[in-house]
């Protein structure tokens, strides 16, 4: 009995003392487990064979088994841990993939180069205090021009190629028009942003016949042109970059006055001279002034109690730049490999 | 503007660059758009005297001459062929590696095996005339009369050393449309005196009033009409100097009095006109409103029928010129005229506007008048015309003249206050400074204390009230000095968008959310995208544009459908393989044509899409991701639109209420668009949803038990739709909150005419949970109903 217990803890040892068991798979380990552990297995027929010893010799034959079948279970426990490692291995060994290959994705839209710019600077300005109106775009003569100083028949009319519809209404030319309705609703102070579509006849690679601009206008007690420059130097340092400087220089509008032409330092060259500001380094992109006296009588707001700034700036010019898209045609092809680059 | 160097230093002592001045007036407010260096063709042209004159051996008609040009070599040789040539003459001599008139490149070559080191030039090869240099029109080489050293640059000879300011002058400064109106803004800004016109001249011991009678009917129109007689007139050729002045500002010479006339619109910008008395009827000159009907000719030998808008000078019997836009073919001066009548008027800008468009008759006369011209300068003008009638001694003056209306014209004077303008200005510009701009600008300034009185020039019509005061004092002070400050004294306010403006924001998320991207059209499309689309009988309700750029952009459109195919088809025109646009965009809707009110501008989102994998479940997927996004749920009826699919088209309900619809691009339509890939187009009205849409999240507690489900294979007629299927499962078991078709089958064992279909069921429970016995209770209640209403069988 001793011998066969001690033949089969050699049997043991020896494959725990060499690279342990040959069973390439959890089966055959198990198959090999039972061959010791199960119930008609080597070990268990040792305990059947336990009636065959002398009870002097019980006790310690018992606990040789009860050492045998610990150690077995010990070192099957071993070799299954084992043999998961390396089978675990073998698993992750086989399933290496190509992650250079294509992602899966919902792909998600796009927002036009124009209401990305919109967006912004409504951010910018609602920073700021402004609200938002969007006035019709079918306008009546009164609020594209007279209301803003602008009588039939005046030369300034020339400024703008107008749409008409009939005598009286007409496509608007600016989001000026805004201005009016604003004022004639609401008393100061007024901080304001008209953003939307305008129209004009003309076209080319720099000029559609309808485009996007944002009219700003403030009114209140004590404003002065220089509020009007601090504004758009925060306006410019952040739709562009913080270095951005602007230049006003003198201009005419009938419902500004002063008017001025706002130029801002290129952002491709800053300031240099390029192809895209033409050498000089600046880049014009917005006419702005103080409140025409008779649009704010017009809008029965007090000039002498009330002074304002307007601004107007066109988006698809800001977009332009911004993006350094050449030809405003490009905005209203809506070819998907344009728009798709607008991931706003 | 155009404005030459040359002209403007008559009048300023200009010592600084024509670059800098350029710079100077840009800051000032006049932005020049071109500097144009008149001579920038001609270069290495220089004066050489001809010494010698030999035949050329090999050729007769080619001459060998020897040139002195001083410092470029005094023994040059060229062959030329030119007759008029001699031994002593000055010529213009083109030196090798030159260039010319139109970039003609001169260089040093043999003519018939002699070597001719340049090129002897006429007055074409210099791209000049007469009026420039006489002589310049002889065909031959431009023999020069002046004496001048050998080696000059041809340029500084023949008056092509100069510049040309191209200058933008705003709407508000028609004083500035002018020579002599850029050099007071160029005194200014140099802070230099400005020197007086010659105004003075001496008149004849005759009257005007003898001679014609003049009257204005229409004050309205013509606030200042200013007439003066002159005869004994010798219509001669100019003289050199205002031949070339005309010339540089690219008008050809005619004869002196035109001449005179033209040369006071540039210089002052007061358009003149001289009426040939003799061909005035009864000598008489009535400004008037036309008759209705009454016809002219003017000068161009154009007919007009005019009406009492348009405004006329006639004689006794007709009209002899169209006020302000072009005299009469009847009375305009000719080789014989004696006499005439000099015309200097302010017409009114808004009436010579009108008729100028009206009758599509337009001249340098009537684009002056349409910017405004100033009563003051009305009267300097026939001055200045009559000082060069004498200087020109083309004629004798009369001693009176009529000058009807703004005969006085009484100066503007502005109160303000130094405050005042700096409180606009928010910066503290000295009073001393401010006097001084304005001073420097001929505003007379009486200041008391902090009080200011300004006179405003008589020329600027355009300043009325302190900020025009405000204005001229910053621009010539320097925007520079604008430092920026930020809303000092201003109240805070709130900003931002609205909920309403919000929410447009989540409809286009939405969208994106989908692949969707957002496309900008025009908001003008054509007729024939009417016809394309088939619903031409929607046209006669669109609004239409007068003055469309073209006709395919004329309408406003009352669908975005047009414009959403357009893109989808431009795309795939391109070879684009898919595409899944949207926009959102309003349509325009007349309440009655003509427009009598403003028309409704109602917001619609177009989505339209094509590509691999894409059909009329996808693009009802976007318009599911819009009502999810407003927490709707919208119902589809198979529906039919003229210009989709008639079996692939829905209308879309919100209860009762179509709000869009959606569908295949029609095969006809895409077939005639040549398209080979299907098109699905949809329009929702955004006003409707997002006015019926929820606002906000409301959370709702989770389930307390876990939900249930079960799958239910059904064999209904091949007609039977899945929403009347979907619903009545609904109705006939409270707990089911989802319904989902997961698979269509047709084959033979369901038999011909029939579909299985396969949904799954969710059963959510509420106060208790759900058993397995419940469910199937459920189920075999949602059967027998179905059952029932619709006929469906359990597969």
């Amino acid at each position: 009995m001793k011998e066969q217990i001690e033949s089969i803890r050699a049997e043991l040892e020896a494959l725990a003392a060499g690279e342990g068991p040959a069973a390439s798979s959890s089966r055959e380990l198990y198959e090999l487990k039972m061959e010791y552990l199960g119930k008609t297995g080597k070990i268990s027929a040792l305990s059947k064979g336990m009636r065959d010893v002398s009870p002097e010799e019980r006790p310690a034959v018992g606990s040789m088994v009860g050492e045998l079948r610990k150690r077995a279970e010990e070192l099957f426990e071993q070799w299954e841990r084992e043999l998961k490692k390396k089978e675990l291995s073998a698993k992750i060994a086989r399933e290496k993939i190509d992650v250079t290959m294509p992602a899966r994705f919902a792909e998600t839209g796009s927002v036009h180069p124009v209401s990305l710019v919109r967006q912004e600077l409504i951010d910018i300005f609602a920073g700021m205090g402004f609200d938002v109106f969007e006035g019709p775009e079918i306008e009546k003569d009164y609020y594209n021009f007279q209301a803003l100083n602008i009588p039939a028949d005046h030369p300034a009319r020339d400024m703008q190629d107008t749409f008409f519809i009939t005598g009286e209404y007409l496509l608007r030319s600016q989001t000026s028009s805004g201005q009016i309705r604003v004022m004639e609703n609401k008393k100061p102070p007024i901080k304001v942003l008209s953003p939307g579509r305008v129209y004009r006849s003309d076209s080319d690679a720099t000029h559609s016949p309808m485009f996007h601009q944002m009219e700003g206008l403030v009114v209140d007690r004590g404003i002065t042109l220089n509020d009007l420059k601090g504004m758009l130097d925060e306006f410019a340092r952040r739709m562009f970059s913080s270095n951005t400087k602007t230049r006003l220089r003198p201009s005419y509008f009938p419902f500004t006055e002063p008017s001025v032409e706002v130029d801002l330092s290129c952002s491709n060259c800053g300031g240099k001279g390029c192809r895209i500001c033409k050498g000089t380094g600046w880049i014009e992109v917005l006419g702005a002034g103080m409140v025409n006296r008779r649009v704010l009588e017009n809008c029965n707001i007090d000039p002498d109690e009330f002074t304002g700034f307007a601004f107007g700036i066109g988006l698809e010019r800001i977009a332009m730049i911004k993006y350094g898209i050449g030809d405003i045609r490009l905005m209203f092809e809506n070819d998907v490999r344009f728009l798709k680059q607008f991931k706003g | 503007m155009k404005a030459p160097l040359s002209w403007l230093k008559d009048y300023v002592d200009i010592d600084i660059t024509a670059q800098e001045l350029t710079e100077k007036l840009f800051s000032c407010g006049f932005e020049v758009e071109e500097l144009i260096y008149v001579g920038e063709e001609i270069d290495r042209c220089v004066v050489g005297r001809i010494e010698k004159i030999e035949k050329h051996p090999d050729a007769d008609k080619l001459k060998i001459c020897k040139l002195n040009c001083g410092a470029f070599g005094s023994e040059i040789q060229i062959v030329t062929g030119a007759d008029n040539v001699f031994e002593g003459a000055l010529v213009p001599v083109a030196l090798d590696d030159s260039s010319l008139h139109g970039g003609v490149k001169i260089k040093k070559g043999k003519l018939r095996g002699i070597e001719s080191c340049g090129m002897l030039c006429s007055g074409e090869e210099l791209g000049i005339n007469d009026d420039w240099y006489e002589g310049a029109d002889v065909n031959g080489i431009l023999i020069l009369h002046d004496e001048v050293p050998l080696g000059t640059d041809i340029k500084k000879i023949v008056g092509l050393d100069d510049y040309i300011f191209d200058i933008s002058v705003t709407a508000n400064r028609p004083d500035c449309q002018s020579i002599y109106g850029i050099a007071r803004e160029v005194a200014a800004v140099l802070d230099k005196p400005l020197a007086p016109l010659d105004l003075a001249y001496g008149a004849g011991e005759f009257t005007t009033s003898e001679r014609v009678n003049v009257t204005v009917e229409a004050p309205d129109l013509c606030p200042r009409y200013v007439a003066h007689y002159v005869r004994e007139l010798k219509i001669e050729k100019s003289p050199q100097w205002m031949r070339r002045r005309l010339a540089l500002a690219g008008l050809r010479s005619i004869n002196n009095v035109v001449d005179i006339t033209n040369f006071v619109l540039l210089e002052l910008g007061q358009p003149m006109h001289a009426f040939d008395l003799a061909r005035v009827a009864e000598s008489s000159i009535c400004v008037r409103r036309a008759e209705e009907g009454e016809k002219i000719t003017t000068l161009d030998e154009k007919e007009f029928t005019l009406s009492s808008e348009n405004l006329v000078i006639a004689d006794g019997e007709k009209p002899v010129a169209l006020a302000g836009v072009m005299g009469g073919l009847n009375s305009g001066i000719t080789e014989e005229t004696k006499e005439v009548l000099f015309e200097s008027a302010k017409f009114e800008r808004a009436n010579i506007r009108r008729t100028s468009r009206k009758l599509g008759q337009k001249s340098d006369s009537s684009a002056r008048f349409e910017k405004g011209v100033d009563a003051y300068t009305t009267g300097i003008a026939m001055n200045r015309a009559l000082e060069l009638i004498e200087e020109l001694h083309c004629g004798k003056i009369a001693g009176d003249r009529y000058d009807i209306g703004e005969a006085k014209v009484t100066p503007k004077v502005v109160k303000t206050s130094v405050g005042q303008i700096n409180a606009l200005l928010g910066i503290e510009v000295p009073k001393a400074d401010i006097c001084d701009i304005l001073k420097r600008l001929n505003f007379s300034v009486t200041a008391r204390g902090d009080a200011l009185s300004v006179t405003v020039p008589a020329y600027r019509e355009d300043v009325d009230g302190y900020p025009d005061i405000a204005e001229e004092v910053i621009r010539m002070y320097g925007y520079d000095h604008i430092e920026g400050t930020f809303l000092k004294s201003a109240s805070v306010t709130n900003g931002g968008l609205n909920d309403e403006q919000r929410t447009e924001e989540r409809a286009k998320a939405a969208l994106r959310g989908q692949a969707f991207c957002e496309i900008i059209t025009y908001s003008f499309v054509s007729p024939k995208d009417y016809e394309q689309l088939r619903i031409e009988d929607e046209l006669a309700k669109a609004i239409r544009i007068q003055n469309p750029i073209g006709e395919d952009m004329s309408v406003m459109r009352t669908t975005l459908a047009p414009s959403m195919l357009g893109s989808l088809v431009r795309n795939i025109r391109r070879g684009n393989e898919g595409a899944r646009l949207y926009e959102l965009a309003n349509i325009y809707l007349a309440e009655s044509l003509p427009l009598a009110s403003l028309p409704e501008e109602r917001k619609t989102v177009s989505v339209g899409l094509y590509g691999a994998g894409e059909d009329f479940y996808s693009a009802k997927g976007a318009f599911e991701a819009v009502a999810a996004a407003f927490g709707l749920h919208f119902a589809y009826r198979s529906a039919q639109r003229p210009f989709l699919h008639p079996g692939k088209t829905a209308e879309v309900f919100l209860g009762e209420e179509c709000v869009g619809y959606l569908g295949e691009l029609a095969p006809d339509i895409a077939e005639e668009l040549s398209l080979e890939t299907e098109v699905y187009i949809g329009e929702l009205d955004y006003a409707k949803i997002a006015a019926r849409g929820k606002t906000g999240i409301k959370y709702r507690p989770l389930p307390k038990f876990p939900e249930v489900r079960r799958d239910l294979a059904l064999v209904a007629e091949e007609g039977m739709a899945c929403a009347q299927v979907e619903s009545a499962i609904r109705e006939s078991c409270k707990y089911v909150t989802d319904v989902r078709l997961f698979d269509i089958y047709r084959g033979e064992q369901i038999g011909e005419g029939k579909k299985s279909m396969a949904f799954s069921l969710t059963f959510t429970p509420r106060e208790k949970a759900i058993s397995p016995e419940d469910a199937d209770g459920y189920v075999k209640r949602i059967l027998k109903s179905l059952h029932e209403k619709l006929a469906i069988e359990l597969r």
